[in-house]
């Protein structure tokens, strides 16, 4: 599947090859950039952006896409905060969030799983959706604040070694995600129903259920996510949603070589992803410069990442499959 | 006749529950589900908001839709070839703010100003198509990024500039026009995207490029196999789209006279949302602007209507999640399952009483009764052919015939050993017949009626007749052309079996049993087709008189065989000269003795007859049970029948073995020996009739001795 002889040099290996450079590069040209606590810094700007990668990731191995994480991810916390300031109790707050999470999962599932609709549009619409209705119905303002001394402020504050608890999530997630993906069965599906739908049903494997599981795992990812952006901010901004974050996640999970076509990739890729994201942004921000250029850089570095990989793996007519956008 | 019976032809016969599968076979139904959407959109908000069609409001969004509808264009396009564009939004906002530097800034002319935007847009699209086209990038990442790229530009630009632009104090009368001025009463936007709209419609449905993006679309491997330049294609689709996106920036830089960092935002969610609940497919190949234009009004109205309804931030988000969410499955549902509804519906069978036959089993006494004596013809091409549906001689006694793959074999007298194809024709070539010049005129399965000369030349002559003003289905097209024979004035007189069903399912006609088929008449002198005759049940062999006053054709699925007079007191009539036969007639062909030979491709059942008088158990039968199971007429025995000029019952032969002939479609009689062949055969017999005329030809004795 990869390193087949004149073709090794693939996306992951371009991407992180560049990565390397890049942090060679600021290593000796920026001062304080190896400082253990902006190298703690690089790892913790990635590590929401990171984590959401890991549900996108298994979404987009086994051939979906969800669209839907940040609104999922953002709506999700802003009711449940707007719950607790309204002055329900904690638990029951909780689990009606909880529940309001995995019924959109299900729902995105069950629409490409059993309907057989494009998971772009699935997704894209629901994410629509979840925004549109959390913010119209269930929430007044744009932002959300947190609730003074609740556990996820205070879980937010935790720190080990001065790591920030967001390492250490993002970590165990990381770890959490590879052993699925790399040692349960249901992980292993995931592969199968990715790289050959029609193969992996006819061989038996419950290849719908297992699609619905994807969205509604990717949707608790996002959950947790959101809940990690409120524990660092105090608050939750809705205005995320309508922000390139969307793209800087396919983009985390994708560039590091994970085909949008199924069935490749997995925890190593978004990390090689999540470093290369990471190292530049972090150099630029030393080097100063200003946010707007700094997408604009990331977007070109982008652009001839996937340029480079489409010029050395040419996709071929006749094995070019149909509808694949 | 019993209740039921009344009830059930009452109830098949004169409900056209026909027409339901009719409808479904048109591609505009397609259109249907937007079309209903719009128009309730627009009738919900129309009553929600008062004022809405008033023509000062409609004159805001109008202009507003008219931007909007150059961009979903330009988004269709894309979509149709297989692809997505999702950098619309950044094109958009780009080629905006373009105009906006060149004219406030720079202040340059206009016209510097929209070729800058234009300019813009060509770059943009260039760049998305060289990616996704001739790099084959993913056409979803490779935008997306560009998006990204563009987004980042535009807001590092308008940052930059925006202070400058609300300073400058270029004007220009033009600008002013495009942006607030009308022509004919309507916005120069709507003008504009009206012409891009029938311009792109005229392209995609009529030209060869649009074709190959249509072909693309459709399936890319395909296009790529049968040489269209897939990756220009897809290319010129991307420029195209970056040009509309340019066009509709220009337009807003004109209206609000600046670029503002919201210009262009969510475009793309929003083009790609108004072009799915149009019904442009995504994956490509089926769509047009029509629809993208109504998924565009839809959204449009959708999202202005509830903005102006004062409904809170996130409405709109709401409402367009639920509406593509809605429109896509609806969408992949109908093109998943409308052939398996089109299936359910389409056959839809008739009551029909079969009248008492004679028997004919051997020994029963009938002239109908069958005998083994076909069994004893010697064969021709054994194994070579694969269905002689009709066979015919020529003056040099060379024996020709059609096969399934589309060809003319030629067979070489005396001893029809060797063969050579004549011609390919293509299709199905089915009935055949000489004309006084030699030339063979042929009845293609599938294709119409073809003439191939001597030289091998083949010609079209005919396709299509005339349009029957009240059908559903397009039933000029000649869709089973069956048999021929050509009049003493050189008209080609041909049947056409059926106008519900392909040539290759001939066998749901028989089940369906409805009358549809047609007797037809081509004139050489101008060209013409004409119907002569409709509502027969299959119309199949056609064979002139003797004398060339009047035609026999064979009515297969009622057993019957009309005559129709071409001269005389009956002229342009038709009569039933032989009824209630126990096989069901195919070809018909001059006999020696003034007689005709009769091909029965098949023998009536008590069971099948039976059935006919149940089209409600036939039509659950086509619903439920897979092809192999279903009843329909035997044709593992058939047999030839003489007949002469009164339509009395002189002889009939038949092959009891089921080896040589059990099924047979044509014979032809030629210097005393009939040449007998079958549509499932995969030979041509050869069979010495006995006490015939040895010297007779059918050429010779219809068109003359000489040539």
């Amino acid at each position: 599947m990869r390193g087949i002889g004149w073709a090794s040099l693939n996306q992951e290996r371009i991407v992180l090859g560049l990565a390397v450079l890049l942090f060679a590069a600021a290593a000796v040209g920026l001062p304080g950039f190896l400082a253990p606590d902006n190298l703690i810094a690089i790892v913790r700007s990635v590590s929401v952006l990171g984590i959401l990668a890991f549900g996108m990731a298994i979404v987009i191995i086994g051939r979906g896409i969800d669209l839907s994480m940040v609104a999922i991810m953002a709506m999700s916390v802003a009711w449940y905060l707007q719950l607790l300031n309204g002055g329900m109790s904690d638990g029951p707050a909780f689990l009606l969030v909880l529940a309001g999470v995995v019924g959109i999962g299900v729902l995105n599932g069950v629409l490409v799983a059993y309907a057989d609709v494009p998971a772009i549009f699935v997704t894209l619409a629901s994410g629509s959706f979840v925004f549109g209705y959390v913010r119209s119905q269930l929430i007044t303002q744009d932002a959300v604040a947190l609730p003074q001394g609740h556990w996820i402020e205070l879980f937010g504050g935790v720190r080990y070694l001065d790591i920030p608890v967001e390492v250490f999530v993002f970590a165990a997630l990381a770890v959490l995600t590879f052993l699925f993906l790399r040692f349960t069965k249901w992980g292993r599906y995931v592969y199968y129903a990715g790289d050959n739908p029609m193969a992996a049903r006819n061989i038996g494997m419950p290849v719908r259920p297992m699609q619905v599981l994807r969205y509604v795992l990717s949707a608790l990812i996002a959950f947790i996510a959101g809940l990690l952006t409120a524990a660092s901010l105090h608050s939750i901004n809705t205005r995320i949603v309508n922000s390139n974050l969307l793209y800087d996640i396919v983009l985390v999970a994708v560039i590091g070589g994970i085909g949008l076509s199924g069935g490749r990739g997995g925890v190593r890729n978004v990390l090689v992803g999540a470093a290369l994201i990471g190292i530049l942004l972090n150099a630029m921000t030393i080097i100063d410069i200003p946010t707007l250029y700094q997408n604009l850089i990331k977007a070109a570095i982008l652009l001839s990442a996937i340029v480079i990989d489409g010029i050395l793996n040419p996709r071929d007519e006749q094995t070019a499959q149909q509808g694949d956008i | 006749m019993s209740f039921r019976e009344r009830w059930q032809a009452w109830r098949y016969n004169r409900i056209p529950s026909h027409l339901i599968g009719e409808i479904l076979t048109k591609r505009w139904t397609d259109n249907a589900i937007p079309f209903l959407a719009l128009v309730v959109t627009l009738a919900i908000f129309g009553s929600a908001i008062s004022g809405f069609f008033k023509p000062a409001a409609l004159q805001a969004s109008s202009r507003q839709l008219g931007e909007f509808s150059l961009v979903v264009t330009g988004v269709t396009v894309v979509m149709l070839g297989g692809g997505i564009d999702l950098s619309v939004g950044a094109i958009f906002g780009l080629a905006c703010f373009s105009a906006v530097f060149v004219f406030f800034i720079m202040e340059q002319s206009i016209w510097l100003a929209l070729a800058a935007s234009l300019a813009t847009g060509l770059v943009f699209g260039a760049v998305n198509g060289y990616l996704v086209g001739y790099l084959k990038l993913r056409a979803f990442l490779t935008t997306l990024v560009t998006l990204i790229f563009g987004r980042a530009l535009f807001d590092i630009l308008v940052t930059a500039y925006a202070a400058q632009v609300q300073l400058s104090d270029a004007e220009s009368p033009i600008l002013d026009y495009i942006g607030d001025g009308t022509f004919l009463g309507l916005a120069i936007s709507v003008w504009l995207a009206v012409v891009f709209a029938v311009v792109t419609h005229i392209a995609l449905t009529r030209s060869r490029p649009g074709w190959h993006v249509l072909a693309v679309g459709g399936s890319r491997r395909s296009a790529h196999n049968a040489g269209i330049r897939v990756g220009s294609t897809v290319f010129f689709t991307y420029v195209f789209s970056g040009l509309c996106s340019a066009l509709g920036g220009f337009l807003i830089a004109c209206r609000l006279s600046g670029a503002g960092p919201g210009t262009g935002q969510n475009l793309e969610i929003m083009a790609l949302t108004a072009a799915v609940v149009g019904g442009v497919s995504l994956g490509g190949g089926r769509g047009s602007v029509v629809k993208g234009i109504m998924g565009a009004i839809i959204v449009l109205v959708m999202t202005n209507g509830l903005i102006r309804l004062g409904y809170g931030t996130g409405t709109t988000q709401m409402v367009l999640g639920l509406m593509l969410a809605a429109a896509v499955t609806i969408d992949i549902r109908w093109l998943k399952n409308r052939h398996k509804v089109l299936n359910e519906v389409y056959v839809a069978p008739v009551y029909l009483k079969m009248g008492e036959a004679q028997s004919a089993e051997p020994d029963s006494g009938t002239p109908y009764e069958l005998d083994n004596r076909l069994s004893a013809a010697e064969h021709i091409g054994l194994g070579e052919l694969e269905g002689p549906e009709d066979v015919i001689l020529d003056r040099d006694d060379h024996l020709y015939c059609g096969t399934r793959h589309g060809e003319i074999v030629r067979f070489f007298a005396p001893d029809y050993k060797r063969s050579e194809v004549f011609a390919h024709v293509g299709g199905f070539p089915l009935g055949l017949a000489f004309d006084r010049d030699g030339n063979l005129i042929s009845c293609v399965g599938a294709m119409g009626l073809y003439s191939i000369s001597p030289e091998r030349k083949v010609t079209k002559l005919s396709a299509e007749t005339a349009r029957s003003l009240t059908s559903v289905v397009d039933d000029a097209r000649l869709r089973d052309p069956n048999d021929c024979d050509i009049a003493p004035d050189g008209r080609i007189y041909f049947t056409d079996s059926t106008k519900r069903y392909d040539a290759h399912d001939w066998t749901l006609d028989s089940i369906e049993n409805r009358p549809t088929g047609r007797l037809l008449v081509y004139d050489p002198k101008d060209g013409s087709t004409r119907t002569l005759l409709d509502g027969y049940r299959y119309t199949n062999g056609v064979c002139m008189a003797h004398d060339g006053k009047s035609l026999f054709f064979a009515e297969s699925w009622a057993c019957r065989v009309h005559r129709y007079w071409l001269e005389g007191p009956k002229a342009g009539t038709a009569e039933c000269v032989i009824k209630d036969m126990p096989g069901y007639p195919d070809n018909i062909n001059r006999a020696s003795d003034g007689g005709y030979w009769m091909a029965w491709l098949g023998m009536r059942t008590p069971s099948f007859d039976l059935s006919l008088r149940h089209p409600g158990m036939r039509k659950r039968m086509t619903r439920r049970l897979p092809q192999d199971d279903w009843l329909f007429p035997n044709i593992n025995t058939g047999g030839v029948v003489k007949f002469d000029e009164s339509g009395r019952i002189l002889d009939t032969l038949g092959d009891l073995s089921g080896e040589a002939h059990p099924m047979v479609t044509s014979m032809r009689e030629h210097k005393g020996y009939l040449f007998v062949g079958g549509i499932l055969n995969n030979r041509i017999g050869r069979f010495r009739i006995a006490g015939a005329d040895e010297n007779w030809t059918s050429p010779a004795s219809y068109w003359g001795g000489a040539k």
